[in-house]
Formats: C-alpha cells, structure tokens, sequence
C-alpha cells in the first residue's frame, strides 16, 4: 500500500525514516514534486512530503544570508528577495514548462539538491556555491547538520557540497541556509547575427576574455531563435550570439558599446535593453526552446568544456537528428532528440566520452529513463566512491533509492 | 592538545621503511636526518612541533600512488604538506608518521585561455598560478594573504580565502577539476575542465578536506580577466559600529566591492608604524574598500561608496589616485601580521565568522576577555564577509602565556559560535580547533562527517589526529542502531 506520509516536526521526520529504515522499505523525497520526473524513476512504496517544512525564518539582506524551510516555495523566496533587490545569483531554472507541468512550482530545497544553475553558472556558480548550510535527517534516522549562517566558513567538510546535487539520495534536509546578493542595477544584452555555432562561441569566447564581467554567453540557431517571444531575436532571421552585461549603469552601457565593437567582424549587432534581455535570458534558462506544448523530444543536457561544445553539438546533432542551442559559453549544450529508440543515448556518451564532462537526460518518458543511463556513468573509481558516500549516509539505501545510479 | 599516541612498533621500523620508500623515490627524494627533518618540524602554527618519522618527496603521481600503497599496506600514518604555512596545524608531522611533501611537484602543465582555466601540479604556488599569466591579462582569483609561499594544493585543503573573496569567491568557487591519491593509492580523477559534476560533488566535498581525504595531485583552476582598473577608499571611522554600518550600507546598496577590510585601532596602530600607509591614527576603526572594473563603474561606486562613509559618521576618507597610492593603502593591511609581529614577541591569529551584526558585540566582550587574560589583542576583518582575525599578543618565552593566548584565542572562538557564527572562515580546524567542534557540533554531526572520512580512508592513516576531537573506528561508525518494530509516528498526518 502506498501511503503519503508528510512530517510537520523534526522528530516526525527521525521517525518516519527510523522506521523506513528498520523496514527497509524506501522512501520517495518530494517537496512539491515539480522535479518527480527528472532521475531513474524509482518504485518507493512510500512518498515522503517535505512541503510542511516551509517559510523564511531569517532573511538578512546585509549579511548576505536567507535560512528557510527546505519546502519553502522558490516563489516566496522571489518574492522576499525582491523586496530587497537582491537574488539568487544561481539563477535557477524553472524546467516546469520543459517537463509539461505549470510554471513558477518547486521549493528551495529542490533546486539545492538538484544543483540547477542558469546561465550566470559562469559567472556567480550554481546552487552548490550559494549553498550555506542544512539541517536533515540521514537514512540513519539521525538529525544532523552542516555549515552555518555565515558566508565564510569552513569548519568541518563541506557537507553543502554533497547535499547539492544528491537528489534526496542522502538526506532528507529541514532547513536550509543560503548566500543572496544584490540584483543588478542595470542588465543588457549584445546580440551578434548569423554566426553558425563554432563561430558564434567564438565570439562568446572573446566576449569572455575581456574584463567586461559577462554574465550569460549563449548561441541559439536560427531555428531556435524563430520562436523567441524577444521580437529583436525572433525577427533576426538568423542565429544569434547573446552576451548579457549587468551592473551600475554607467558601467553596463560602456562595456556594452565597447563589446559590440570588438565583436562587429562576427556580424551584425544588436543591443537589447533591460526588459528584452529579461525575457530572453529567461527562455535560455528554463528551456523554453524545447518546452513548447506538443514538444516529446527527448531533452539532454551536457556540460562540456567551453571550446569542444560547438563542434561536439554539430557532430551530434546531424548523427542524432537533434536540435541544440548552446549556453555557458559553449560549455553547456541543450540538445533535443527525436524519441525514438534510445533518445540518442550511445551517441551523446560516446561524445561526452570524448570531450570530457558528462550528459543528463533531463526529459524522457520514464521507460527511457529506466532503460539507459540518466546521469552520466562514472568510471570505477568514482563510482566506488560514490557508492560508499551513499552507504555513508544512508546504509540501507531508503531514500529516493536509484535515483541517480543504480545501487546508490 | 593531545595527539594520538604514536605507535613505537612503526618508530622502531623506521630504517626499513626509508629503504622500502627508496625503492619508490630514488635520491635525495627520502629524508632521514634530523637536521634535514628539522625543517619539516612544524607549519604556520608554530607553538606546536613535532619531527616527523621521515619526509618523503616524491615527483610524480605513480610515486604518490606507489609511496601511499606501501603505507596503506604497513599501516604506516601519511601527513600530505605543501608549504607548511597552515595556521591550524593542518600538516603538523606525527611522530609515527610520514610527511608526503609536494615540494616537487611545481609544473604549470597547461594554460588554456579558450577553456578559462590552468592546471597546475599542487606544489605550485598561489601567486605563481597569476604570474603565469599575469601578461595575457588574467589572474586567479583567491588571494590568501601567503600567496607568495603557499600552494595550490594547501589551498585545495584548506578552501582558502583572500581579500577579494567577497566578490570573486573562495577556493571551492573556482576550482573546476583535481586528481586524487587516495589513501589504498588509487588514483582518482575529479571534474575536468567542465561545470559541475555528473554525480556527488565529490570536488566540492575534497575542497576544504584538510589532507584528510586524499593526496591532491593535480589541479584545474579557474581563471578571471583581470578588470581594468581598480582604486581603494581609505575611512576612518569614531567608533567599531559606525565602521560596521557603513560596511552594512555598501552591502544595503547593492555593491560587492573588490574588497572590504577593516582593523580596529591597535592594528592601524601597529601597521601604520611598521609600514607608514599614511594611516590616520586619531580613529577607532579603519576601513579600505576597494572598487574594481571599468574606470566609469570605478569612479561611479566610489562616488556612492563615499556618500554612504559620509552619512555613517567617517571622520577621514581618501580616494587612491594612483596604483601607486592604493598600493600603499594596502600595504598596512597586507603587512599587518608581521607588523604585529614587531610590538610583540609572539602573536596567536585566530579567525572566526561571525554576522557581521554582532561585530559590536564581540569586540566589546573580546576587550572584556583581554583585561582578564592579560593580553592584547588586535583586530583585522574580512568585512564584508563577517570573518574575523583577532591577533592575540604574548611572550612564548614567559612562562604559561603561551597556554593562556590559547586559552584567550578558544574562549574568543567560542563566541564566535555563540552569536551565531562558527569556528574557521579560512584557516582551517586543523589540530588548533580540532578539540573545539563539540561546541559547533554535536556528536551525530561529527559522526556523520567521520562517516565520509570512512569512504575515503577507512583505516584512518591520512593525517589523523586532525580536525576530529575523538577518532571512532570506521566498523562502529557504519552500525545502523535502529531495530524492526511498528510504525512508531501515531500522530504523523498521513494520506
Ligand atoms: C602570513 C600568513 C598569512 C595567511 N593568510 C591567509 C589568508 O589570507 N587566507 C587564507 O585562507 N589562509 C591564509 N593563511 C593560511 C595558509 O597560508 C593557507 O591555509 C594555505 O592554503 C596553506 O597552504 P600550504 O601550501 O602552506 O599548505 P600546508 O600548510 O603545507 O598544508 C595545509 C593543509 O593542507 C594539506 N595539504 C597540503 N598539500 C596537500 C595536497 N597536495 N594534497 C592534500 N592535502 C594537502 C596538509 O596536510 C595540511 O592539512 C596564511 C598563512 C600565513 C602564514
């Protein structure tokens, strides 16, 4: 019998997974399910709801720190961070629309411990380097903690780091603590038309060896950039470069005037101000090229060195059928596959293989995910490690079981 | 501080081992001597020394691999070193144990401007990364204040810091890719030169691991464009609060700077007369704030940075006009340990974190606890980021103040935590804080963190006697102590 079991105190969680536990039974993590589609599904008989652990219960804009219930909504952080003008400077994703679900769901403590990033991972880090501190409750039944509500510590091992990432797989965490930091002033973005891909991270390359502080670097095909809600980018007719610069004004409008200079031999360019560049950083991010309704293309996400992702991704995607679109400056590759047989899977791992880094199949039917790897295989050594890190915390392997590998 | 007790059977096979390790590190790679392990004796935190049973020097990975295999093997103890200028007692040598320096390995293997990063072998050091491509216009960003002399591997250990760290991020913020020795001697490769990892964060976990988890033998650093300009504001402030709110207003309005340090009145004092920065010496509290970028986001932030001193009570503040004049403003701080160092026989730095908020507060109680100890102290602060360096004075040479500047130096740590802060922002637990995390953790806490040194270590020969007050053997740690029996959770809402 499947049960949903939703813990309101600490101790509810201790003995929930106490029990579970001595059971052996597993247990699904959830906190508002936005992300049950993402990973190796699992068959855990029991679902244990995280959402009851929610609210702000310390938010001091000065220092730099937010602490909230793991369930807490991400959309009421948005909220108290914005009063403030400050942010996540992660800037996580919302992959609601990409997986068919409503946007504007997920908790904090979901986009922690799936270590989402958007495009400012080049310059500000992903969730992991935001990530303070936590209090949970191992697959021991034992509550601990980690880090603290201090932006600068490193007392003990940086348990936040393995936290991040661990798609509930170690612990099931209560309260959270996280680095906030003043939003922008300003924001603009330079656009460069009709470069093809090794072209266009070519100049995103020399967009970011300049001391021009870019905080997205992205290259959109023109197929992709015909469907952008920006009217500058959808009626381009072309592909197109995008290099966001953010900060005080003064210093936004000359890096920005200076950048298109240097960047006039790739094509044509354009600037886009604050609201454009809003919306269209927000479609890089959530992956609105491939999210529209009727979209079943398989979705994976490859994190590759900067240089090799436009050839890696034009390789592939004529052996695949795919489309991509390129993020983090040639680093991070958005490719979406016919779905069909195994969505590509041999093709993107021996390339990933090749380059170094690793792919995640983001979006595919659950049998998909059951049948091919989700998170890319890890040689023996690591995999070793990874194993024992999970016995470490969780020795009867009851939470989200499977999740990301087999057996952790 | 105790350390574990060494294990005479491993001291009396000392001439076999150094034969056995010869086999692997031919030459002068073996070090028996005495005179020649003096050296070794003790790292940055110098009131503590021992002579480590031999220091072995190795120069490739299959020599780390091989010298670590033959110790795993012989149950033989293995301090990882660097440059020894931990302020911890990170690589403090063990009587029954080896040192494994990484002195050797000082190779720039790669600088790939196109990826953004380098990778370096672990003996180079931090400043040595920047100088190797400081003419292209790049640098790497954490600057610890010993960027001259430590390494990028004890940096690794550490997750070190440095003034810009604020804005730019710690060690583990621009690390992209390490290679492992572990403990059995395999070799593990981590991230590459990619973002974040396919699976646990296993080079976040290593970062900050204190030589605990394995030997770093390669690394690949991130690196940064070097911004065009930069110019520092030199305040001077009434009292330490007004100082503390004009950095909370910088923060208020939204701007990170480059840098945010303060020090209270005995550091200006003590670093105005060693260097001459031309400090102001009638204030209590001096604050530099240093603004980097364009020249037009420069002098804009300045303008504001100024503005915000103003309305918080400033009774000085000068804006560098030249590289040569910010030099100079950082000079005082950059030099403030050694300048303590001249008005005072010996000097114990600490470094706690603390919300900024409660700044007022523990210096007023750091005074209170000075009077009673009967020991100066100075202050210099990582404003921004609320981490802390109180600079403890004594005379190692008197007898018992040694003891009692550890004693000031726990209690001052000890408030840290209590206004909500913690033990080590930069240096590291190391042995010196090793029997203080009971007051930060509880014993499930410190458990579970043994538990991931178990993963990597389990016999625990990697640098123990560090970091953990108790050291629980690996078999007692993995026992799951919960039995079958009914649902236990009546009055948990179910559905
Ligand atoms: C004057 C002075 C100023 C300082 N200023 C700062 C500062 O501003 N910010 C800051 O963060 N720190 C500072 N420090 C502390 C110190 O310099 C750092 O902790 C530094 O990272 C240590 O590097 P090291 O090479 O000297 O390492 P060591 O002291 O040799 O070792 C430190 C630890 O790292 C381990 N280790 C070393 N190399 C390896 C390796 N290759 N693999 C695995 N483990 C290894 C050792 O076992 C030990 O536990 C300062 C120290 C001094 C003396």
């Amino acid at each position: 019998m499947s049960t949903l079991l939703k813990p309101e105190t600490v101790d509810h969680v201790r003995d929930v997974v106490a029990w579970a536990a001595a059971e052996e039974t597993p247990l699904e993590l959830v906190g508002s399910g936005s992300k049950r589609s993402m990973g190796r599904p699992g068959n855990a008989a029991h679902t244990l709801d995280m959402s009851a652990f929610s609210g702000i219960s310390l938010y001091e804009a000065e220092e730099l720190v937010l602490s909230a219930g793991a369930g807490t909504p991400i959309a009421g952080i948005y909220a108290a961070l914005q009063e403030q003008q400050q942010e996540l400077a992660f800037e996580p994703p919302d992959y609601g629309p990409l997986l068919g679900l409503p946007e504007g769901a997920g908790t904090l403590g979901g986009v922690l411990a799936a270590n989402l990033a958007g495009p400012r991972r080049i310059k500000a880090g992903a969730a992991r380097d935001h990530f303070l501190g936590f209090t949970a409750v191992s697959g021991r039944g034992e509550l601990f903690k980690s880090g603290g509500r201090v932006v600068k510590n490193v007392t003990g091992y940086d348990l936040c780091k393995v936290m991040a990432g661990s798609w509930g797989t170690l612990g099931a965490m209560m309260q959270v603590t996280v680095k906030v930091l003043p939003a922008a002033e300003k924001l603009r973005t330079v656009l460069v038309f009709g470069c093809d891909a090794v072209q266009g991270v070519a100049a995103l390359t020399q967009a970011l060896q300049t001391p021009y502080e870019v905080s997205a670097a992205a290259w959109v095909p023109q197929t992709v950039a015909a469907h952008s809600n920006v009217g500058y980018v959808r009626e381009s007719g072309a592909s197109v470069a995008a290099i966001r610069i953010e900060g005080p004004g003064p210093s936004v409008e000359y890096r920005c005037a200076t950048l298109r200079d240097q960047l006039a031999p790739f094509g044509a360019t354009e600037e886009l101000h604050g609201h454009n560049s809003a919306a269209f950083w927000r479609e890089i991010r959530d992956v609105r090229p491939f999210a529209e309704p009727g979209d079943t293309r398989v979705v994976w996400k490859l994190s590759v060195p900067p240089q090799s992702g436009a050839k890696l991704a034009t390789a592939l995607a004529a052996v695949v059928d795919g489309e991509f679109y390129v993020d983090w400056g040639g680093g991070l590759i958005w490719l979406a596959v016919p779905e069909a047989g195994t969505g590509g899977n041999e093709a993107v791992r021996a390339a990933v293989a090749e380059s170094g880094g690793h792919a995640t199949l983001i979006r595919a039917p659950a049998e998909l995910r059951s049948a091919v790897p989700v998170f890319q295989p890890q040689d023996p050594g690591l995999a070793r490690l990874s194993q024992r890190l999970k016995e470490g915390f969780d020795p009867r392997g009851i939470l989200n079981p499977g999740r990301m590998y087999p057996g952790v | 501080m105790e350390m574990p007790k060494p294990d005479d059977g491993v001291i009396a096979r000392r001439r076999e081992i150094a034969t056995a390790l010869r086999e692997i590190v031919p030459g002068e790679g073996v070090i028996v001597d005495e005179d020649a392990l003096r050296p070794y004796e003790s790292d940055g935190l110098t009131a503590y020394k021992t002579l480590p049973l031999i220091v072995v020097l190795p120069e490739t990975t299959e020599q780390v691999s091989q010298v670590l295999r033959y110790c795993h093997e012989n149950a033989i103890k293995v301090v990882p070193r660097g440059a020894g200028t931990s302020l911890s007692g990170g690589a403090l040598p063990l009587a029954d144990g080896i040192i494994l320096g990484l002195g050797k390995f000082k190779k720039i293997l790669e600088i790939d401007y196109d990826n953004r990063c380098a990778v370096v072998q672990p003996g180079v050091t931090n400043l040595g990364i920047t100088d190797a491509v400081r003419d292209d216009g790049f640098y790497y960003a954490p600057d610890p204040s010993s960027q001259i002399a430590c390494t990028i591997g004890g940096n690794i250990a550490e997750n070190s810091g440095g003034v810009h760290c604020l804005k730019y991020g710690l060690t583990t913020n621009n690390v992209l890719g390490l290679e492992i020795v572990m403990m059995d001697g395999e070799v593990v490769r981590i991230g590459g030169k990619h973002l974040d990892s396919e699976g646990y964060d296993m080079l976040g976990l290593l970062t900050g691991s204190e030589g605990l988890l394995g030997v770093v033998t390669e690394v690949t650093v991130r690196l940064l464009r070097a911004p065009e300009t930069a110019r520092a504001v030199l305040v001077g402030f009434p009292s330490n609060e007004a100082a503390g709110e004009c950095v909370a207003g910088v923060i208020g309005a939204g701007i990170i700077p480059g840098g945010m340090e303060m020090m209270d009145k005995p550091a200006i004092a003590a670093a105005e007369a060693f260097v001459e920065a031309g400090y102001p010496l009638d204030v209590e509290a001096l604050l530099i704030v240093e603004l980097d970028g364009p020249e037009v986001e420069v002098d804009y932030l300045i303008d504001r940075v100024e503005g915000i001193a103003k309305a918080n009570g400033a009774i000085s503040i000068r804006v560098s006009n030249s590289e040569e004049e910010r030099a100079r403003f950082w000079a005082g701080r950059k030099a403030a340990f050694p300048a303590i160092g001249r008005i005072s026989p010996d000097y114990y730095c600490m470094d706690g974190t603390i919300p900024r908020s409660q700044l007022p507060k523990v210096l007023t109680r750091m005074t209170e606890l000075s009077n009673e100890f009967g020991l100066r102290v100075a202050n210099v602060f990582h404003a921004g980021d609320g981490n802390l360096h109180p600079l403890i004075l004594y005379d190692a040479n008197e007898p018992g103040e040694l003891e009692k500047a550890e004693e000031f130096g726990a209690e001052i740590l000890k408030l840290c935590v209590e206004v909500g802060g913690v033990l080590t922002g930069e240096h590291g637990v190391g042995v010196e804080k090793r029997d203080l995390m009971g007051t930060m953790f509880t014993e499930d806490d410190l458990n579970q963190q043994q538990r991931v040194k178990c993963v990597f270590d389990p016999d625990s020969l990697l640098n123990p006697g560090k970091v953990f007050p108790e050291l629980h053997r690996c078999a007692e740690l993995g026992r799951v102590h919960i039995k079958r029996g009914e649902m236990r959770f009546p009055d948990l809402p179910r559905f």
